[in-house]
């Protein structure tokens, strides 16, 4: 099997969410390899690992998170397909290990203080690990000195904060500072029905979005 | 605990709004469920935190909303009002503050009753604290303790019914709902939510017979009210929300089995199904909550209220006035058109709520009134909340089908595929309890603990 071949396949079935070969969905693809089998099988071929993420697995992201936009595709679709990434992403994990390849980053993710809303945020977690993101999740009512910590031993990590109430969305704001005054360079991002982008500049946020995949969306264009 | 083997409401044309077999007498003369509609005032507040610091802004929201919404309701003369305290997350975790409000608000409803005669309670909604801790603990620890305690410092402070959103089972189901796992929805639903809520409304009752008030209801927003938002945004089928909304009665029911009498919480979508089986009276929302979320149930929720609510608003200057006094007008309006129908023809009324949002969702077809007593009907006939949790949702899913094949409800392409899978996917549901337990600590075992639920 030539090298491009294997990888579209790979895209294939990342996109339809063919996790591995015992795998019962789709029903139309009973029996047939899924991500699993297909990365192990590429990394046999000699194909990099690198390549294996970028050119295989991602654009199948792509591609059920484009359906997704339109309508065509729900959310269960798209964490099914982030299974098949996953599966696939257990092979790979040694060269991550090896700094071989780069992971696509790490999020520290929470609901701030006072508030124990947590599906928005949860959303957010299973979209973006499917992504490839390392997901530090600090669970809900979460104070600024728990994001401080958890930035402290992350100093790469971005930020998402997560809200559901007017009396709490303001705790985001003491938070972002808290980061802001600790690494200038920390990007902080926010989401939840009371608040705005109008509101994500007032407390100097670096981003506001609406719903967890066009914040997925936004970071792959990164 | 009670339970129910037949309906107390069979017949769909009996179903209708403002009359419930059991009435609810509570607070200053209100008399629920026995002819009319009553208004039933929500509120919160704007962009602010809570803390000391604030605490006399907080007081002054809260007296300047009770004074608008009481002179609203007293211009527009409505026949009775019940205001709802829901309290915010620090007003439960502090007890005192949300007992400091409570006894606010009740001595603005006693003004009123005793100034105009208007019949009026105040609800009570505390903050499930529970699943603070992950997994929840939630019969045990100190954020057990303090939902608890809230329940009944808002009792001492005067709250005349009780009533709460609880999420025990929600740690499951939001994992289950996303990735539209029938299994793991009916699982989390029928065994993990309907056996916390038997356990929680034990509780709650105790406390509201020791202050002789009333347990009214519970809710399952936290879990079919996402689904909701989560298939108005696109995200989930409407068809699965339309399933989760019937398979969260059982759950609900629950909370009458163990004491609660109504009126069950306005965001309980799933009321008309109680409704029917229990006989008691149940408040809804509808177009009336577009303040706070959108719905595609802005009519057909009103066909079986006996309460008739707003969610939610903040408490913002609009061009007429405060925005929770502009709702209570809405409120207060809707009511009169409830009570004039009702003296004349409720049937003629309560069909065109029904007829006008029918076409347009399954999430609606679940609220018509024959659906509601197909649902009902089957739910009585099995024992124990997961069997009756996968008859629920058998029944709904027979509805939606048939009211797909013979065109009465839209069913959009992209999700024709989902519906499709159902039928293999409720075949896959086991007949047994459990089996359906074993399904669940294997695939979420690490989002709950069993002890948690007394399993």
């Amino acid at each position: 099997m030539m090298i491009h071949d294997i990888l579209a396949q790979l895209t294939q079935v990342v996109a339809l969410g063919k996790i591995n070969k015992n795998t019962p969905l789709p029903a139309d693809m009973l029996g047939q390899d899924g991500a699993s089998e297909l990365a192990f099988r590429a990394l046999e071929q000699g194909i990099t690992p690198q390549a294996i993420l970028n050119d295989g697995l991602l654009p199948g992201m792509s591609i059920i998170g484009e359906k997704f936009s339109r309508g065509e595709a729900f959310i269960a679709n798209m964490l099914i397909s982030a299974q098949a990434m996953n599966a696939a992403m257990e092979h790979l994990k040694p060269y991550f290990a090896s700094g071989e390849i780069k992971s696509t980053g790490t999020l520290v993710l929470g609901t701030v203080q006072g508030d124990l809303h947590d599906i928005g945020k949860n959303l957010v977690k299973m979209i973006l690990k499917g992504d490839g993101w390392e997901v530090i999740d600090l669970g809900t009512n979460v104070s600024s000195e728990a994001f401080l910590n958890a930035i402290s031993s992350h100093s790469d990590a971005i930020v998402g904060l997560s809200a559901l109430l007017t009396t709490t969305m303001l705790n985001m704001g003491e938070v972002t500072e808290t980061l802001k005054k600790h690494n200038p360079e920390t990007r902080v991002y926010i989401g939840g029905a009371p608040v705005s982008q109008s509101f994500c500049q007032e407390i100097g946020a670096d981003g506001y979005f609406r719903d967890p995949h066009s914040f997925a969306k936004s970071l792959r264009l990164d | 605990m009670k339970t129910y083997k037949s309906l107390s409401i069979s017949n769909p044309d009996e179903l209708v709004f403002g009359i419930s077999p059991h009435t609810v007498s509570c607070g200053n003369g209100l008399v629920i469920g026995a002819g009319q509609v009553f208004p039933e005032i929500n509120f919160t507040l704007p962009t602010l935190l809570i803390n000391e610091a604030n605490w006399q802004s907080v007081i002054s929201h809260y007296h300047e909303i009770c004074e608008a919404v009481i002179k609203r309701s007293t211009v527009l003369q409505v026949p009775g009002l019940v205001i709802e305290f829901e309290q915010l997350p620090d007003m439960s975790m502090n007890p005192e503050w949300g007992a400091e409000i409570t006894c606010l608000i009740k001595q603005h409803l006693d003004e009123l009753y005793a100034a105009t005669g208007i019949p009026n309670a105040l609800r009570v909604t505390v903050v499930d604290l529970r699943d603070t801790d992950q997994p929840p603990l939630l019969r045990t620890g100190e954020s057990c303790a303090k939902t608890l305690e809230a329940f009944r410092l808002s009792a001492q402070a005067g709250a005349d019914i009780l009533s709460i959103e609880s999420v025990g089972g929600k740690e499951v189901h939001d994992q289950a709902l996303l990735y539209a796992d029938l299994t793991g929805i009916i699982g989390s639903l029928g065994i993990l939510a309907y056996r916390d809520v038997g356990w929680l409304w034990g509780q709650i009752t105790a406390i509201a017979d020791e202050y002789k008030i009333i347990a009214g209801g519970d809710t399952a927003c936290g879990f079919s009210n996402t689904a909701m938002q989560l298939a108005g945004q696109g995200m989930l089928p409407s068809s699965l929300a339309a399933l989760d909304r019937a398979a969260s009665a059982p759950r609900s029911l629950a909370a009458f089995e163990h004491g609660a009498v109504g009126p069950s919480k306005d965001c309980a979508y799933e009321g008309p199904i109680i409704k029917a089986i229990a006989g008691v009276p149940i408040s809804m929302e509808g177009r009336s909550s577009c303040c706070a979320h959108f719905s595609p149930l802005g009519n057909i929720a009103g066909a079986a209220a006996d309460l008739w609510s707003n969610e939610s608003v903040q408490n913002i200057n609009l061009l007429s006035g405060s925005a929770p006094e502009a709702f209570m007008e809405l409120l207060a309006y809707d009511c009169r058109l409830f009570n004039t129908a009702s003296k004349s023809n409720p049937l003629a009324f309560r069909n065109l709520m029904v007829d006008s949002d029918l076409p347009y969702s399954p999430e609606a077809l679940i609220l018509e009134p024959k659906t509601v007593i197909h649902i009902a009907s089957e739910i009585v006939k099995q024992t124990g909340g997961y069997l009756q949790t996968k008859a629920a949702v058998q029944a709904a899913y027979e509805a939606i089908l048939s009211a797909q094949n013979n065109g009465r409800v839209q069913i959009k392409t992209a999700e024709k595929v989902w519906l499709d899978s159902v039928a293999l996917s409720l075949s896959a549901v086991p007949d047994k309890e459990g089996d359906a337990l074993e399904y669940l600590l294997a695939t979420y075992g690490s989002f709950f603990t069993p002890a948690a639920y007394g399993l």
